[in-house]
C-alpha cells in the first residue's frame, strides 16, 4: 500500500491526486482568466464612461477607454451632495438597524427549537419552516403593512419585512444543535445559570460563525434592497441608493429635485449641457462603492458561511 | 405539528413537580417551566404573524369583489370570478409559459456550468489563483438588480451602448433596437441570471468537491483512470446528494420568478412583455400600476398554490429514491 502511494506520488507529482497535464492546465486557466475578465468588464464600462467627457459619450456611445477624461459627472454629483448624502444615510440606517435586530431575532428565535428537550420545538420550528412552503401573495402582504400597520413611506417599511428569515432560522438552528454540545448546557443549568444567561454567556460565544453569516448575509439583502421602496415608499422621502438609482435610469432629473442643482441646469440653458449620460454612471459608482470595497473581504466568510449548515426540516 | 406523543411531553413532565397529571396540568407546567423559551420566541412569532400568517388568511381577497370603503371583510364574496377573469385573459398563459421556461432553463443552466467551473477549479493546483478566480467570480452575485440593470444598459442601449456603438459597426453589422428586439431576451435573460449566481453555485459544488475523500482518486489513478473517468465514476456520483437537494430546492420555486431580473433589465420596456412577462412582474403591475386588486391576488393565489404542490411533489418524488435526499 506504501509503495503504491509512493508510485502515485511519483508519478503525478503531488500529494493528494494526480494532476492535470501542463497543456490542459493552461487551457483551464485561459477559460477562468476569460471569465474573470467577464465579471469585471461590465462594471469597468460604467467606470470608464462615468469618467468621460459628456459630449464625447453622446457622439461616439459608450468607449472602455474615456476618449476625453472629464470629471464633469463627479463635479455634478458633488453639487447635488445633499441627496446623494441623504440616500446613504437611509441606506446605511436601514441595513445597520436591520441587520442587527434581524440576527438577535433570528438567534432568539433558533435557539428554544435547538433544544431537544423542549416540548414545542417542534412546532415552533414548523411554524417558521412554513412560511418557507406557501405565502399568502403580494396583495394581502402589502396590505397588512400598508392598511393595517400603516407604514406607508415609513423607515420602518424598510426594516420590518425582512427581519426574519425562516431559512436563516433553520441554518441556526442546525448549528446551535451540532456545535453547542448538550452536557455543557446542562451542566450550566444544574449550576443554577438562567436560560437567558446560557444563550447570551455560551451559546452565542459558541456560534460567532452562524451569527457572522447572517449578520453578513443581512447585510447584503438590506443594502441591495429595492423592491421595498418600489411597493412602500411613493414621497421623495426615505429614498435609499439603490432606489435612487432606479429613479435616476428612469428619469435623470429626479436627481436635480435640488434646487441648487436645478439653478445650475436653467443658468446652463435647460438641459443642454447636463451630463445626464455620465452623471448617470458615476451614481452607478457612487452606489457599488461599498460593495465592490466591502465583497472581498465579505466573500471569504461568505464562503465559509455556505457551509456552515445544512437545512433539514 | 404539535407534539402529542407522550415521550415528547417527558421531559417537561420530569422538569414539572413530577406527578402524574391530567394533560392540561402538564401543558401549564410546560408553560412554567419554559416561559423563558416562548419570551425568545416571541418576536419572531410576531413578525411570522404579520409578514406570513396575517397575508396568508388575506388570500380570501382573491375570492372577494374587494371594496376598501366596507373592507375586506365586508366585501362580498365573487366565488372564482377572479380566476375565470385571470384564465380567459392571454396574458395567463404567457406568465406562466414564461414562468416555467426561463425557470426551466436556469435550473439546467445553474446546474452543469457551475458544476463544471467547481470541477475544473478544483483540478488548478495553484491556490492562489484559484482563490482569485472564485473571488472575481462571486463579484456578481454581490450586485443588485438595479446596478446589473445599469451594466446591461451599458452594452445594450439603443443610442450610446456599447453593442451599437462599437462592436456592431467594428464587425460590419446594423444596430439592432435591443429593447424593443423579443427575440434576443430568451438568450440574454438566462446570460444573466446565470453570470449572476455561477459565483454561488461554483463554490457550493466545489466545497462539497472538497469534502470527497482523497483516497477514492488516488485509487483510481493506481488503477489508471483517466481525468474524465474520475470524474464521471467518483465525481458527479458523489456530489447527487447536494445535486439533489439543489435542484429540488429550485424545482419548488419554479413558478416562482427572480422579480428583479425580469422588472429591471429589460427596464419594463412593453415591447418585450410577450418575452418578458412572468407571474411575479404581471401580479405587481396588475396590483401597484393597474389597481386591479382581485386579478392580482388570484395570480398571487394560483401561484402559491401551485408552488405549494410543486415543493411537496419534488420532495415525494426524490424520497421515494433515497430518502436521505429527501428535503423533509
Amino acid at each position: 500500500m506504501e509503495a503504491a502511494t509512493e508510485r502515485v506520488k511519483t508519478s503525478a507529482g503531488t500529494g493528494g491526486h494526480n494532476r492535470l497535464p501542463a497543456l490542459a492546465n493552461a487551457v483551464v486557466h485561459a477559460l477562468f482568466v476569460i471569465y474573470s475578465i467577464v465579471c469585471i468588464v461590465p462594471i469597468f464600462l460604467i467606470v470608464s464612461v462615468s469618467f468621460s467627457d459628456e459630449k464625447s459619450v453622446v457622439n461616439n456611445g459608450y468607449r472602455f477607454i474615456p476618449e476625453k477624461f472629464n470629471l464633469a459627472a463627479y463635479k455634478f454629483l458633488y453639487k447635488d451632495i445633499g441627496q446623494i448624502a441623504y440616500s446613504y444615510g437611509v441606506s446605511i440606517a436601514v441595513t445597520v438597524i436591520g441587520t442587527a435586530l434581524s440576527v438577535i431575532i433570528i438567534a432568539l428565535y433558533a435557539y428554544p427549537i435547538s433544544r431537544p428537550n423542549f416540548p414545542h420545538a417542534k412546532f415552533f420550528t414548523f411554524f417558521a419552516f412554513f412560511t418557507m412552503l406557501f405565502s399568502g401573495g403580494l396583495v394581502p402582504w402589502y396590505l397588512v403593512y400598508v392598511q393595517m400597520l400603516d407604514l406607508k413611506n415609513t423607515l420602518a417599511s424598510l426594516i420590518i419585512p425582512l427581519l426574519m428569515s425562516a431559512f436563516w432560522v433553520l441554518v441556526t438552528r442546525t448549528f446551535f444543535k451540532e456545535t453547542v454540545p448538550a452536557a455543557v448546557l446542562e451542566s450550566a443549568k444544574i449550576d443554577g445559570a438562567g436560560e437567558l444567561r446560557i444563550f447570551f454567556g455560551i451559546v452565542i460565544p459558541l456560534s460567532m460563525p452562524v451569527i457572522a453569516t447572517v449578520a453578513l448575509f443581512q447585510t447584503l439583502t438590506y443594502w441591495n434592497d429595492w423592491f421595498l421602496s418600489l411597493v412602500f415608499i411613493t414621497d421623495n422621502h426615505n429614498i435609499s441608493v439603490q432606489y435612487l438609482l432606479y429613479k435616476m435610469l428612469a428619469n435623470i432629473q429626479f436627481l436635480s429635485s435640488n434646487p441648487t442643482a436645478a439653478a445650475e441646469i436653467a443658468k446652463a440653458g435647460g438641459m443642454f449641457n447636463f451630463p445626464s449620460e455620465t452623471v448617470r454612471m458615476a451614481l452607478v459608482i457612487v452606489g457599488v462603492g461599498p460593495i465592490i470595497f466591502a465583497y472581498p473581504f465579505f466573500q471569504k466568510y461568505f464562503i465559509r458561511g455556505l457551509t456552515v449548515g445544512a437545512v433539514k426540516g | 405539528m404539535p407534539p402529542t406523543s407522550m415521550e415528547a411531553l417527558a421531559p417537561a413532565r420530569a422538569g414539572g413537580s413530577g406527578e402524574i397529571k391530567p394533560r392540561k396540568r402538564s401543558l401549564g407546567s410546560i408553560l412554567r417551566h419554559y416561559w423563558m423559551f416562548y419570551l425568545m420566541l416571541l418576536p419572531g412569532v410576531a413578525l411570522l404573524v404579520i409578514n406570513n400568517y396575517i397575508p396568508m388568511a388575506g388570500i380570501i381577497i382573491a375570492f372577494k369583489n374587494v371594496n376598501y370603503e366596507i373592507g375586506i371583510l365586508n366585501s362580498p364574496w365573487v366565488g372564482l370570478a377572479n380566476f375565470k377573469y385571470l384564465f380567459r385573459s392571454p396574458d395567463s398563459y404567457i406568465i406562466i409559459r414564461n414562468t416555467l421556461l426561463y425557470n426551466s432553463a436556469f435550473i439546467l443552466l445553474n446546474m452543469t456550468i457551475p458544476l463544471a467551473f467547481a470541477i475544473l477549479l478544483n483540478e488548478l493546483k495553484n491556490r492562489f489563483l484559484s482563490k482569485t478566480y472564485q473571488t472575481i467570480m462571486f463579484l456578481p452575485y454581490f450586485l443588485s438588480y438595479i446596478v446589473i440593470s445599469y451594466l446591461v444598459f451599458g452594452f445594450m442601449s439603443d443610442e450610446h451602448g456599447y453593442l451599437n456603438g462599437t462592436l456592431l459597426p467594428a464587425l460590419g453589422l446594423e444596430p439592432v433596437r435591443w429593447y424593443f428586439t423579443q427575440e434576443v431576451w430568451p438568450i440574454v435573460l438566462p446570460i444573466i441570471n446565470t453570470w449572476k449566481g455561477m459565483g454561488y453555485y461554483t463554490v457550493i459544488y466545489l466545497a462539497a468537491i472538497i469534502g470527497i475523500d482523497d483516497e477514492y482518486y488516488e485509487a483510481a489513478t493506481i488503477d489508471g483512470a483517466s481525468k474524465w473517468q474520475q470524474i464521471a465514476s467518483i465525481t458527479i456520483p458523489l456530489l447527487k446528494p447536494i445535486l439533489t437537494i439543489m435542484t429540488l430546492l429550485q424545482i419548488g420555486r419554479i413558478f416562482n420568478a427572480d422579480f428583479g431580473l425580469f422588472f429591471q433589465v429589460p427596464r419594463e420596456s412593453g415591447v418585450l412583455f410577450p418575452v418578458t412577462n412572468v407571474i411575479d412582474t404581471y401580479v405587481y403591475r396588475t396590483f401597484l400600476s393597474v389597481g386591479d386588486v382581485g386579478l392580482s391576488s388570484a395570480a398571487g393565489l394560483f401561484q402559491s398554490v401551485v408552488g405549494f404542490i410543486l415543493v411537496f411533489f419534488s420532495n415525494w418524488v426524490v424520497r421515494r429514491f433515497n430518502s436521505e435526499n429527501a428535503l423533509f
